[in-house]
């Protein structure tokens, strides 16, 4: 197990933003995390990095418990994130975005390393050409890829990715799932919240489930379609999940929001 | 400096500072000598905000303290204990980098306006307790006895020599500037500026890496402030922090262009020589400070990028030359 969640809790103030949420991921996989928004996802990953420490629970992290550690020394274990909102460094260029995550990652490279780490992971996410431009200047799809390359450069074990396809149109989507897959060919496992159900059906081995900040749900692809506690306090429409299960197995390209409309 | 071309950057500052120290030399002329003492002074002082300001975002409205603090400390041991400038100096220095080390642990966790708002206390406070600290002659401060210039070959000798000394520890700060710029750490303090809390998730050590680019910025001016009042003879109170030079320093930051190494020494540079013309202008003598009030207002709404930021960014390939 590269990483193992137990019992944890947080709250702001009388909100208990995740209850009792208890997971494993097994080194390796595509873990989806999926639930209607506000039900905690990100919250959760913010208990899990560091940005917040949780109230009562244990974080472990390739047996090392991490629990209320700061961001960046969670970041040096080898765990990195990507931002649901991306959060571009603007007045520095691409190629010098990415090489912060490479000179203060895992590996914490020199400037010359981390200049030549920062060249292969722009080209492996498809920004090579753009290295010299100012993040603040890339489009939508660009700074995601770019919240991508960062958390690439740091060469990490896990990887946990905030909604990347959120904002993308359909090719853009169906390049950045190839990217993610080709992220997990290479070893490195992976976390991901996503909305974009097919393409979060289509990607994971395994998906949990959560509403209103616990875990209500953990299994593969089919079983949580199938499962009646997701059915009816996330997709909110039975028929929906067997429509979703066909157009999976079409390779069906319509996305869908959480709330399941088209 | 395996490839020199890559350090280009670096050329342009170090000529303007030799470029000045020469001219000075050349023409042999007190007066003139006197005036850019003023400029280097300056520039040192901004280049030495702008590695906090400029490099890593953080408004410090109280740099002057750090210049007054090492000026009073070094004082206090050639005064008072009869050290020799030097020692004196490195005594400015330390005293001013430990105090930066102790506020960095105290306030730099504030962000934005919240830091700038505690700087401002912090060089109120100082003040104060300087004004009521005997050992520093409270708000009499101190005279040095004229003696003391002797061992460096007469007054007049001593006043010359200050001036070289000061474009040596110019030039330091320059190229402390540029190394801290080009250098990993200096890489962590730009992604601070940016999004700190990325900058976080991607490793960097903020609280460190904000305290320590404190401490360096610190150093200097206080060395610098040490050497100041050694030339200058006596030190009080409210020559030592004037509230009103931290705020002359962001304009010549901002001026030149914050978070770039050419932009304070070109911002120092025009600032201390419109200042001077102001002050013996018959409209501006007593409101020149409220140009220097006005001249901030433009720049942060027209040029936020300063005079070298903003020729950075319309001629992409002058980045290489101009850092």
């Amino acid at each position: 197990m590269i990483l193992q969640v137990k019992g944890l809790t947080k709250r702001f103030g009388g909100l208990t933003a995740v209850f009792d949420v208890t997971f494993d991921i097994p080194e390796g996989q595509i873990l989806g995390l999926i639930g209607p928004n506000g039900a905690g996802k990100t919250t959760l990953f913010n208990c899990i990095n560091g940005v917040y420490a949780p109230e009562e629970g244990r974080v472990i992290f390739r047996g090392q418990d991490m629990t209320g550690w700061k961001p960046y020394r969670v970041a040096r274990l080898g765990l990195a994130r990507t931002h649901q909102i991306v959060k571009p460094l603007s007045e520095l260029t691409a190629k010098q975005n990415v090489m912060v995550g490479a000179c203060f990652g895992r590996e914490e490279h020199s400037l010359a390393g981390a200049a030549k780490i920062a060249d292969e992971v722009l080209e492996f996410v498809g920004l090579f050409e753009r290295a010299e431009q100012l993040a603040g200047n890339l489009n939508v799809a660009q700074k995601k890829r770019l919240e991508l390359a960062r958390a690439l450069a740091s060469r990490p074990y896990l990887l946990l990715l905030d909604e990347v396809l959120a904002g993308l149109n359909i090719s853009e989507i169906t390049t950045m799932l190839e990217i993610i897959r080709k992220i997990r060919d290479q070893g490195i496992t992976i976390l991901m919240i996503e909305h974009v159900m097919h393409a979060i059906m289509n990607v994971s081995e395994r998906i949990l489930v959560m509403d209103f900040g616990e875990l209500i749900a953990k299994g593969t692809p089919e079983e949580i379609a199938n499962n009646e506690r997701v059915i009816e306090a996330y997709l909110g429409d039975p028929k929906l999940a067997a429509r979703l299960m066909q157009q999976n197995d079409q390779q069906g390209m319509e996305v869908y929001d959480d709330t399941g409309n088209s | 400096m395996k490839n020199w071309r890559n350090h280009l950057g670096l050329l342009i500052p170090v000529l303007s500072i030799v470029g000045i120290a020469i001219g000075v030399r050349i023409t042999g002329n007190p007066a003139t000598r006197e005036v850019f003492f003023t400029v280097l002074k300056a520039i040192a002082l901004a280049s030495s905000l702008n590695i906090i300001l400029g490099y890593t975002g953080y408004v410090s409205f109280a740099h002057i303290v750090f210049f007054g603090l090492g000026g009073y400390v070094g004082f206090y041991f050639m005064s008072v204990r009869g050290w020799s400038l030097w020692l004196a100096m490195l005594m400015g220095g330390l005293a001013a980098g430990a105090l930066a080390f102790l506020l960095g642990r105290a306030i730099l966790h504030l962000r934005g306006a919240y830091f700038a708002l505690a700087t401002i206390g912090v060089n109120a406070a100082m003040q104060a307790f300087i004004n009521n600290f005997e050992p520093f002659g409270g708000p009499i401060g101190m005279t040095l006895n004229f003696q003391v210039y002797q061992q460096y070959g007469g007054a007049a000798k001593a006043l010359e020599m200050t001036f070289y000394v000061l474009v040596v520890l110019t030039l330091i700060v320059v190229m402390v500037s540029y190394l801290v710029k080009t250098s990993k750490f200096g890489l962590g303090l730009l992604a601070i500026r940016e999004d700190e809390d990325a900058a976080e998730v991607m490793g960097v050590a903020a609280p460190n890496a904000k305290t320590w680019a404190y401490v360096i910025s610190a150093i200097l001016p206080g060395i610098v402030g040490a050497l100041f009042f050694f030339k200058n003879g006596n030190i009080e109170p409210h020559d030592a922090f004037p509230l009103a030079s931290s705020i002359e320093m962001i304009v010549m930051v901002m001026l030149g262009g914050q978070g770039t190494v050419l932009g304070p020494i070109l911002g120092a540079t025009v600032y201390q020589r419109m200042r001077g013309s102001l002050l013996t202008s018959a409209i501006f003598k007593n409101i020149q400070l409220s140009v220097a009030g006005a001249l901030l207002l433009l720049i942060v709404l027209f040029v936020p990028a300063g005079v070298v930021g903003w020729l950075r960014n319309r001629f992409p390939k002058l980045r290489r030359v101009l850092q």
